[in-house]
């Protein structure tokens, strides 16, 4: 066992894991954060997204112990003061969910791709989700919720 | 699903870290993970130990001078891609970079492992061979083209580590490739760069090891345009064949690649 330290959604936590011990699976059973989700398990859907140091990363694909002394936000770190981040918000709106089970990795993922690419066409969302696989929406809510929040987000910014 | 049992390591430095591979020899380097971890996953590796080398200083950097753009080995692709001045310098290595896998595997994965695993599929193989790169390591420097040897081999001997790929700037680059539609992997990937050595063609995904393709190579070099090539058949024999496609599909597609980027390079 190797005791790991992070912040976890602004929370400082710790643990003694196996160093086997995948990132999803601290977050998931010791944490308790069932937001985030295994989906295939093999790094291809996108489901487990989270973001570590800042950047999104596929939490089945890295283990915990790599993740010591560092910041990690899920899904549930997004809202605010029980106020919805705009991307979700956006995603509520625009229908950019079915069953639901890749929104999260969706979300996680958009979030970062806003950060990194404030002005963003379809095409660009579209190729920014290669790493990401919805098997119900078709994708074209989740491309309209992802440029929508993007609006949004520049128009904050530009008032704020 | 996860993985056998392994001890994790995290060396503070380059010398830590071959001091721990010379100890396990079962032991494995650790960079980002975006294939070892998946491969440890499907129980088709079972290393003892991890040595993490992710965030060596020592490996974390780019350099670029007029004659070449350098690549520390822990360096992530999604850092090529945004690099400023590997866009400006070799725009065609920062396009590479943006083509690899997803991004959250463009934040983690890195070029030193891309190289050291030579996935036949892997992209960076491609431009290293195109662009006559050296590759450092904790022993010597080694060429592109002696680097690479075959399907997931290369030259590197026990304990020995990728530290710095060096990539000479060229007059003209481009790198094309077809995806599976299904993988993503390169079906066929093309980077054909054209500078002081000359014109190199190195192709990966259609083969079991990145390979050149001399009779482009010859043809470019007399007329750098897609038309130069335009009647050379890729011999099949010796290519990838499986359920994705034949050997004749993957040769007509290192046809098609080579052209686009040919013709991407002379824009």
């Amino acid at each position: 066992m190797t005791a790991v330290s992070m912040t976890v959604n602004g929370t400082s936590v710790s643990a003694d894991v196996e160093d086997r011990t995948l990132l999803v699976y601290f977050l998931r059973e010791n944490l308790r954060l069932t937001g985030t989700h295994i989906g295939c398990d093999t790094s291809q859907c996108g489901a487990c997204v989270v973001h570590v140091n800042g950047k999104a990363v596929k939490s089945c694909s890295m283990f915990a112990v790599q993740a010591d002394g560092a910041d990690v936000t899920t899904i549930e770190g997004l809202a605010k003061d029980g106020k919805l981040h705009p991307v979700q918000e956006a995603f509520r709106e625009n229908h950019g969910l079915q069953c639901g089970f890749c929104t999260p990795g969706m979300i996680m993922t958009a979030v970062d791709m806003i950060r990194r690419k404030p002005v963003l066409d379809r095409e660009t969302i579209r190729a920014e989700l290669e790493g990401n696989i919805c098997r119900c929406t078709g994708y074209q809510n989740i491309v309209s919720s992802i440029e929508d929040a993007a609006k949004r987000m520049a128009a904050k910014g530009k008032a704020a | 699903m996860i993985t056998y049992r392994f001890n994790y390591h995290r060396p503070r430095s380059l010398a830590d870290a071959q001091a721990l591979l010379r100890k396990s020899p079962e032991a494995k380097l650790l960079a980002g993970g975006q294939t070892l971890v998946a491969t440890m996953k499907m129980r088709l590796a079972s290393p003892s130990d991890l040595i993490d080398i992710s965030g060596l200083k020592e490996l974390n950097y780019i350099r670029v001078d007029e004659s070449a753009v350098t690549i520390g080995a822990a360096v992530t692709h999604a850092e090529v891609a945004e690099s400023r001045e590997v866009q400006r310098a070799l725009p065609a290595l920062a396009e590479l970079a943006e083509m690899i896998g997803d991004p959250a595997v463009r934040h983690k994965g890195t070029i030193g492992g891309s190289i050291a695993n030579n996935d036949p599929a892997a992209d960076y193989p491609a431009a290293a061979v195109a662009l006559n790169a050296t590759i450092k390591t904790t022993e010597r420097s080694m060429k592109a083209d002696d680097f690479f040897t075959g399907m997931f081999s290369t030259a590197l001997k026990d304990g020995e580590i990728v530290t710095e790929i060096s990539f000479p700037r060229v007059e003209r680059a481009a790198y094309m490739k077809f995806r599976n539609p299904a993988s993503r992997y390169a079906m066929a990937g093309v980077f054909v760069a054209k500078g002081k050595d000359g014109v190199r063609v190195a192709v990966t995904g259609a083969g079991p090891g990145v390979f050149r393709q001399g009779e482009m190579e010859t043809a470019l070099s007399k007329n750098f345009s897609p038309n130069a090539i335009e009647g050379i058949e890729v011999d099949p024999s010796g290519l990838n064949s499986d359920i994705h496609g034949s050997a004749e599909y993957r040769a007509h597609l290192v046809g098609v690649m080579a052209k686009r980027a040919v013709a991407a390079a002379m824009k």
